[in-house]
């Protein structure tokens, strides 16, 4: 590693952290990052137990543990994360693969921009919560509602970034694969798409994170399960336990997710690496 | 038979209201075999007229003849090595020798073959698994150039190939090319804005003007070959250094 030659040459500690762009050794960064957390969950801990802030606001970390362990072992916290996730796995995947078809077809040829561009720009601005009630009308308050809403969500976020990935294909790339004869169709297959996968994976990544927000919203507003919907429903009892429990899973599953993505990318894109 | 053949090439850029004209009837031939670079101040056209000639570019007016037949698309007549590198960076070094000559129709034993012997010209057989991002700026341009000139092209366009590399790699990618070149037999444009590199691989150089919007002067490399570094320092060469430098100054004020 690098980094252990930087620090001999450093003389103060400070000087070693606040460079900008020089790299942390694995174990220092891991460190940190387990001591943030740490030191929340101390604040948090300490504040509820002595009574600082009271459980009806914030209940104490040994109560949402509880609560998450009684309605695991009922079997609520797994139906309710198998509906959600169910949810969010249908829609983001029908996005995905529509944002990555007409994406790239807009990327690559002027017309597909023409129709596609200044369309998803208007709807984009669209409040999507605004479309909650009509979608509920279309409907019902079944799992189709929650793809719609999780599905405008993402989809038009999705299919810019996917445009914008396609368009930053290398114009030589191009003309390579017409130099070398290659056919419009094989360009695309062979070169362009190769090219821009990379930075289409990171939309998707990053757009993933926003389909979890739409899937609670769906659920909040009207639901018969899921995670949103047991928030929503503890609410009514006070249950805030229940609640801060679910928030957290939520995160967590937000995490995992994200890191299996990263896994992924880093399976996927060996050749970008620079070292092994 | 590999000759390049320009006739009356008329090129202009549309800027909104303005147009603008950058190559004004350009007349050129290059023989089979030969080394023929363009010079030039920024702006000259010398990377508008390669475009051309690929045929990544269209042009307003005349012709542009490969062995007497004229061309209107991009061919495997005609292979390209851009300033860019452009080798893909998903496949590795091997792959992307084969991805050219399987464009260009090779069977895919044939592919490896080739591709394999084309590494070894360019002295990077012990690179054939890497990915393109392992390798440096001048390892990359070997790859191109090797890939470039697998599939036998009849002409060799090359757009400001070394431009990026450093003074020392660029020498041994001149030397390297000079290699090749004498050879393969190689019928080569070479776009370059340096002068010294021009001489040292040419032998013909021609000198794109802005206020001429095109050919300005051609100058005859008659040096014997082959060339080492010490040609480069005797007094013919230090001269039409000058000259051709002088040109371009002109051309600027």
């Amino acid at each position: 590693m690098t980094t252990s030659r930087f620090s001999k040459t450093s003389k103060h500690t400070s000087q070693r952290l606040f460079t900008i762009g020089r790299p942390l050794a694995r174990q220092t960064m891991l460190m940190i990052t387990i001591s943030v957390f740490g030191l929340l969950f101390i604040a948090w801990w300490f504040a509820t137990t002595y009574g600082f802030i009271q459980p009806i606001f914030i209940p104490s970390p040994q109560a949402v543990w509880q609560r998450l362990i009684v309605l695991l072992e009922n079997g609520t916290l797994i139906s309710d994360i198998q509906a959600s996730v169910y949810r969010i796995m249908v829609a983001f995947v029908i996005s995905s693969i529509m944002s990555i078809i007409i994406g790239v077809l807009a990327g690559c040829f002027s017309v597909g921009r023409a129709i596609v561009e200044p369309l998803v720009d208007f709807i984009r601005y669209m409040p999507v919560v605004a479309f909650v009630p009509l979608t509920i009308l279309w409907f019902g308050t079944g799992d189709e509602q929650k793809f719609i809403i999780i599905w405008i969500g993402t989809f038009f976020q999705q299919v810019l970034m996917v445009i914008d990935a396609t368009k930053r294909v290398p114009p030589d790339f191009v003309g390579l694969g017409r130099t070398l004869g290659m056919s419009e169709s094989k360009i695309l297959f062979k070169i362009v798409i190769p090219s821009a996968l990379p930075a289409i994976w990171d939309t998707l990544r990053i757009s993933l994170g926003w389909a979890w927000t739409w899937l609670v919203v769906a659920e909040l507003v009207a639901a018969t399960s899921g995670l949103g919907y047991r928030i929503l429903l503890s609410q009514r009892y006070f249950q805030t336990d229940t609640i801060i429990g679910y928030i957290l899973i939520l995160g967590l599953l937000g995490l995992v997710t994200d890191q299996v993505m990263r896994f992924l990318e880093k399976v996927l894109f060996r050749y970008n690496m620079r070292s092994k | 038979m590999a000759t390049l053949t320009i006739n009356h090439l008329h090129k202009s850029f549309t800027f909104g209201q303005h147009k603008r004209e950058i190559l004004t009837d350009v007349n050129l031939s290059i023989k089979d075999n030969e080394f023929v670079s363009v010079v030039g101040a920024s702006g000259c056209g010398k990377s508008t007229l390669l475009s051309i000639i690929a045929g990544l570019e269209p042009y307003d007016s005349g012709e542009v003849l490969v062995d007497n037949n004229p061309i209107y698309a991009p061919g495997l007549d005609r292979g390209v090595v851009f300033q860019s590198y452009t080798l893909l960076p998903w496949l590795t070094v091997q792959k992307n020798i084969e991805f050219a000559l399987k464009a260009a129709g090779y069977a895919k034993n044939e592919s490896i073959e080739i591709a394999k012997d084309h590494l070894d010209l360019v002295n990077l057989s012990a690179f054939a698994n890497v990915y393109p991002n392992q390798l440096s700026g001048g390892m990359k341009q070997r790859v191109a150039l090797a890939r470039a000139i697998s599939y036998r092209p009849k002409i060799l366009l090359m757009d400001e190939p070394f431009g990026a590399l450093d003074a020392i790699t660029r020498n041994q990618m001149q030397e390297l090319l000079t290699k090749i070149w004498e050879q393969h037999r190689l019928t080569v444009l070479f776009i370059t804005h340096d002068v010294e590199e021009a001489i040292y691989l040419s032998d013909r150089i021609i000198l794109l003007s802005v206020k001429q919007k095109g050919i300005k002067s051609i100058f005859d490399v008659n040096q014997l070959r082959p060339r080492n570094k010490t040609t480069l320092s005797s007094t013919h060469f230090i001269s039409l250094q000058e000259k051709i430098l002088d040109e371009i100054n002109q051309d600027i004020d």
